[in-house]
C-alpha cells in the first residue's frame, strides 16, 4: 500500500512537516517494502488552494493514506472525495509514523483539524484582518 | 472631484478623517471601498434605503458529461477545482472568475453559475450620498465588491473614497482613477514605515497626495521630517486631544460638533482642489 507522508525534507528519517499544503516535501512509501520517493512540493508558496493542490497530487499518485500534522476543510473534503485516509497529529521521522501506522498505532481522523489558510503567516491569509480586527481608528 | 482617503496601516483614524472631510463639503457622495470592514456607517448612522447583491460567476459541473480527465484544475491557477477518478469538487471561494477551465474542458462539461461575493448597500446621511459594500464573511474575493461599488460612482459631484488599508490589491483598486489622495498616518515610528510605502505605491501610479497627521503630539517629528524632504504637504493635523476622542468613542464624527473642524476639513478640500486644478 502507498502511503504519504508530508515531511520537512526528502529522506525516510526526515521528521515530519505538520503542515499539509505548505510542507516542503510529500514522501510516498510502500508500506511493504519501504521503498520510496519524495515529491518536492511546487504548491508549497502557492497564495491559496495549496492544500488542494497537495490533495490532487497525493490522489494522483495514488496513496491510500495520508500521514501529516494538520489538515484544512478545503483539503480534507478533497482527500476524502478521493477515498484518501487521513492519519492527523503525526510526529517523528517518516519512517517510525510509517512503522507506526503499519502496527495499527496510528488512527484515523474523520474531520479537519485546522481552518482555512493554516501555515500561511500572518497578514499572508486574505480575510486575516477578520481574525485579527485592528485596535478602534482613534 | 474624486478624493480617495488611504493609510499604510489600519487603525490611524483614516475613516475618521475620510467622514469629517465628507460632512464638511457640498454635494458629496461617500463610496465606502473598505468592504472587509466598513465602518463609515457607523459614524454616518445613515438610512440604508437599498441593497443589491453582488455576484461573480463560478464554475458549475455536469457531472453526466465529465470524464475526470483533470484538465480543468490542471489549467487553475487558484486550485479551485479538485478531480479525482470519479469525483471532480470546486472551491468557489478559491475561485477567481477567470472562466478558463470552461474553454480547457474537452467534455464541455463546465458551465457558469452567479456566486454571491457580497451586498451594495446604498443610504444617506444628512446631505451625504452613502454606499457601502460588505464582503460576504469568509469570501477572499475583496476587488469585485470594490469594484461594484465604485461603479455607483457620481463623478460629476464630489466623490469620497474611504479604502482599505495596507497597499494591496484593493488598495490600489479603490484609489485607482482618483484625483487626489489624502493620507492619513501617525507620527510613529510604524506611521511612518507604512506611509513610506503607500507613497511609493501612489507614486507609481501619479496620483497626487498629502499628509494627513492623526493624533499629533504622540511619537516623533520623524513623519514631518520625512514629509519635508520629500516635499509631501501636511494637509491637517489632527491633535490627541480628548474631545475628539470622546466624539469618536460616541460614533459622533468631531466635525458635526465642533464648528472649527469643520471649517479646517473645508480648508483642505479647497487647498487640495487648488492643487490639482479642479
Ligand atoms: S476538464 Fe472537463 S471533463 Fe475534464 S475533469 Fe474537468 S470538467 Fe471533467
Ligand atoms: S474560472 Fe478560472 S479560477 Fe475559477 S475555477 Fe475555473 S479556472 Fe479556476
Amino acid at each position: 500500500m502507498r502511503i504519504c507522508v508530508t515531511a520537512a525534507g526528502n529522506s525516510l528519517d526526515a521528521p515530519v512537516e505538520p503542515r499539509f499544503g505548505r510542507c516542503p516535501y510529500f514522501i510516498f512509501v510502500d508500506s511493504e517494502t519501504m521503498a520510496f520517493e519524495a515529491v518536492p512540493n511546487m504548491a508549497m508558496g502557492a497564495r491559496g488552494g495549496a492544500g488542494i493542490q497537495a490533495a490532487q497530487l497525493i490522489a494522483s499518485r495514488g496513496a491510500r493514506v495520508l500521514i501529516t500534522g494538520n489538515v484544512g476543510p478545503n483539503a480534507f473534503q478533497a482527500l476524502a472525495a478521493a477515498g484518501v485516509r487521513i492519519v492527523v497529529g503525526a510526529y517523528g521521522t517518516v519512517r517510525e509514523v510509517v512503522e507506526r501506522y503499519k502496527r495499527g498505532e496510528l488512527r484515523e481522523t474523520g474531520a479537519p483539524t485546522v481552518g482555512g489558510h493554516y501555515g500561511m503567516g500572518a497578514g499572508m491569509g486574505r480575510g486575516w484582518r477578520r481574525r485579527y480586527p485592528p485596535p478602534p481608528p482613534y | 472631484m474624486i478624493v480617495a482617503v488611504a493609510s499604510g496601516k489600519g487603525g490611524t483614524g483614516k475613516t475618521t478623517v475620510a467622514v469629517n472631510l465628507a460632512l464638511s463639503i457640498e454635494n458629496v457622495q461617500f463610496l465606502d471601498c473598505d468592504v472587509e470592514e466598513p465602518n463609515a456607517h457607523l459614524l454616518l448612522h445613515p438610512k440604508v434605503s437599498r441593497r443589491e447583491p453582488v455576484y461573480i460567476p463560478v464554475p458549475v459541473v455536469n457531472e453526466q458529461l465529465c470524464d475526470y480527465c483533470g484538465k480543468c484544475s490542471e489549467f487553475c491557477e487558484y486550485n479551485a477545482i479538485f478531480v479525482s477518478s470519479n469525483k471532480i469538487l470546486i472551491f468557489p471561494e478559491l475561485c477567481h472568475s477567470c472562466g478558463g477551465c470552461a474553454i480547457v474542458c474537452p467534455k464541455k462539461a463546465i458551465s457558469e453559475e452567479q456566486h454571491k461575493i457580497g451586498t451594495l448597500n446604498f443610504g444617506s446621511s444628512g446631505d451625504v450620498e452613502l454606499v457601502y459594500g460588505e464582503l460576504e464573511v469568509g469570501e477572499p474575493l475583496a476587488v469585485p465588491v470594490i469594484k461594484a461599488v465604485k461603479k455607483q460612482m457620481k463623478p460629476d459631484g464630489n466623490v469620497v473614497l474611504d479604502s482599505p488599508p495596507g497597499t494591496s490589491c484593493p488598495v490600489i483598486e479603490t484609489v485607482k482613477g482618483s484625483d487626489y489622495c489624502v493620507l492619513v498616518t501617525e507620527p510613529t515610528p510604524f506611521g511612518l514605515h507604512d506611509l513610506k510605502i503607500t507613497v511609493e505605491v501612489l507614486e507609481d501610479m501619479g496620483i497626487p497626495f498629502g499628509v494627513v497627521v492623526n493624533r499629533a503630539g504622540i511619537g516623533d517629528k520623524k513623519v514631518y521630517e520625512y514629509c519635508r524632504e520629500k516635499d509631501i504637504p501636511v494637509l491637517l493635523e489632527i491633535p490627541y486631544q480628548r474631545d475628539i476622542a470622546e466624539f469618536y468613542s460616541r460614533g459622533v464624527p468631531f466635525s458635526l460638533e465642533i464648528p472649527e473642524w469643520k471649517e479646517k476639513f473645508r480648508t483642505l478640500f479647497e487647498r487640495i482642489k487648488e492643487s490639482v486644478g479642479k
